[in-house]
């Protein structure tokens, strides 16, 4: 059997290429630079904890991790909320100011980041927005936006018209359909819009590394970014850094899978 | 996994939203709860003040030479743009980086994970378990993946020269990153072990689609493994396909932090692609001309994009 066998072969060897590197990684956190050259491969002898104090005190990972985490969980329900009623308006808006609205917002997916990011920088600082969470948490919300408006829009168009009307005949307002019948129907949408943002918001590096030069403001990426010039090849150092980092979204991984698979897709397909 | 495949369809029927206005207006109410005007208008605003107002005025930048704090500037017309395209080696090499980055991680990642589909197309115990594996890099920060790939290829200490010295192939050592000429393209590996699993499940759902008949009755009539593949798989799978080009194509010019991890910031000149080389405009203070650069960026982006269409368009039509 060529077939089989070939694809075993391919399955294992590709299963080995993303499974190695992550354990070298894991398991290099608990050893020192020595140990890790001499067998890379290799357990570690102990569970020191060393490295992990280093990077969260010293490295200031800690800071970091917590900057990272009240961005992240402002940015997310803020841009799902505005992103919604917008999609939700889009949806229910007859004729071409649904269309036109909807096409002006997700003409923006097709701007890279680095084409407007300097007149941003511009206006966020001017607007004392720079140096701060509050910038960060903006920026995040007005960049990912049309995304999320393309792939909420998308889900709500699905919805059957009959159960807006049914709702519109009931007497109740455009705001107590979307609260009470929209939001509960699109919850697996939402979902993975929000994993989706999380993944996105949480890795970013582009906007605090223009926005942020106190040492105190900043975020995950840039703070490991950083560790390049200062632990140059203290992998070890680096891996713990990497754990940190990653940490929260592979722990998330695990128990959402298919919002993660779902909502990557759905960002993917235009993003 | 459900989920995808409603949230695939949609981009089919949103390939262009271009609004007709209406001839005339239809008579009797318009049916439009008025209060429904308001529901876009938060995402209106924020997007119009600090999205596509700053995109306007990166046009209006892109004409100076404004080193973004002096109160004054001189107004230098089309003199960005003609330094871009004559006398930038920066720019330049940058710009070939980028090309050779991309054509490489589309071929490979396109490929890689058509193949990994096809092998996981079932939805078998296995492989779901290994789809999420496989997919496991995506979410990863590119700062954590440029850390992890440089051990990978450190020339002394690194993954793949210590494992080719331990089974005596010392002859395929490299020294990857230091290598100038193939820099980018051991960057393109990385993002492609980066993305596969992504572009892979792009694919198992395309894959899902293809009528199990199809492969039944060219079972009956004996047509081989390959051929199954090339006359129902590979035609069948072309929508697929196409976005998982567009997005990788997309995605290769948006590197820019797997290239700040792996080439330092700013990146030596080998491994320089545009979107850090507009970075670095910026850092220097040379606002203007970094401007200018984004334009620039944009149409190549769209270029290639256009080109790309065109070049699946027509594969298609003659597969």
């Amino acid at each position: 059997m060529g077939f089989n066998l070939t694809r075993r072969t391919v399955l294992f060897v590709y299963a080995v290429l993303i499974i190695v590197p992550m354990v070298v990684v894991l398991a290099g956190t608990f050893k020192t630079t020595q140990q890790l050259f001499s067998s890379p491969f290799g357990l570690p002898d102990k569970l020191d904890g060393a490295n992990y104090r280093q990077v969260l005190g010293q490295g200031g990972l800690g800071g970091a991790f917590r900057n990272s985490a009240i961005v992240t969980a402002c940015s997310v329900p803020i841009t799902l909320f505005v992103g919604s009623l917008a999609s939700y308006g889009i949806a229910r808006i007859r004729g071409w100011v649904g269309h036109l609205i909807y096409g002006f917002i997700v003409l923006g997916m097709a701007v890279p980041a680095q084409a407007n990011m300097i007149p941003q920088y511009v206006l966020f600082d001017v607007l004392g927005l720079t140096n701060s969470l509050i910038g960060l948490v903006l920026i995040n919300v007005v960049v990912t936006l049309p995304i999320a408006v393309f792939i909420m829009t998308g889900f709500l168009k699905t919805i059957p018209g009959e159960i807006y009307e049914a709702t519109s005949i009931d007497g109740s307002g455009p705001w107590r359909t979307y609260r009470s019948v929209i939001l509960p129907l699109s919850t697996p949408s939402l979902a993975a819009t929000a994993i989706f943002l999380f993944v996105i918001h949480w890795n970013d590096l582009l906007y605090p590394l223009l926005f942020i030069q106190e040492p105190g403001k900043k975020t995950l990426p840039v703070a490991l970014l950083s560790f390049q010039g200062e632990f140059l090849t203290d992998y070890p150092l680096l891996f713990t850094g990497v754990v940190v980092a990653s940490a929260p979204i592979v722990v998330a991984y695990v128990f959402l899978q298919r919002y993660f698979v779902a909502g990557i897709t759905a960002g993917s397909v235009k993003g | 996994m459900t989920n995808s495949g409603i949230l695939l369809d949609a981009p089919a029927r949103d390939e262009s939203p271009t609004p007709v206005p209406p001839r005339r207006r239809r008579s009797g109410v318009n049916r439009t709860h008025p209060a429904l005007f308001l529901f876009p208008l938060p995402a209106l605003v924020l997007y119009v003040v600090f999205f596509a107002m700053p995109t306007f005025e990166g046009v209006r930048y892109s004409v100076t030479d404004w080193d973004g704090f002096s109160a004054e500037y001189n107004n230098v017309g089309a003199g960005n743009f003609s330094t871009i395209a004559t006398a930038d080696d920066l720019f330049r090499g940058a710009l070939f980086n980028n090309l050779k980055f991309m054509l490489v991680v589309v071929v490979f990642q396109t490929l890689i994970s058509l193949a990994l589909a096809v092998f996981l197309v079932r939805n078998s115990r296995s492989s779901i378990l290994l789809r999420a594996l496989y997919f496991l890099p995506t979410i990863l920060s590119s700062v954590s993946v440029a850390f992890i790939w440089k051990f990978v290829y450190d020339p002394n200490f690194g993954l793949i020269n210590t494992a080719l010295g331990a089974v005596g192939l010392d002859g395929l050592k490299s020294s990857f990153l230091g290598d100038d000429g193939k820099a980018i393209f051991f960057v393109a590996a990385t993002q492609v072990w980066f993305h596969v699993g992504q572009m892979m499940v792009i694919y198992v759902a395309g894959l899902q689609q293809i009528p199990a008949d199809l492969y039944e009755s060219a079972d009956v009539d004996g047509a081989s493994r390959w051929r199954q593949f090339r006359h129902i798989t590979w035609p069948l799978v072309a929508p697929a396909s196409a976005i998982v080009i567009a997005y990788t194509t997309v995605q290769s010019f948006k590197a820019f932090d797997l290239i700040l991890g792996m080439g330092g910031n700013p990146p030596k000149p080998s491994l320089d692609i545009l979107s850090t080389r507009i970075y670095a405009g910026f850092a220097n203070s040379q606002f203007g001309y970094a401007a200018a650069e984004s334009i620039v960026f944009m149409v190549v982006i769209a270029l290639v994009t256009w080109l790309q269409r065109r070049a699946v368009a027509l594969a298609q039509s003659q597969a």
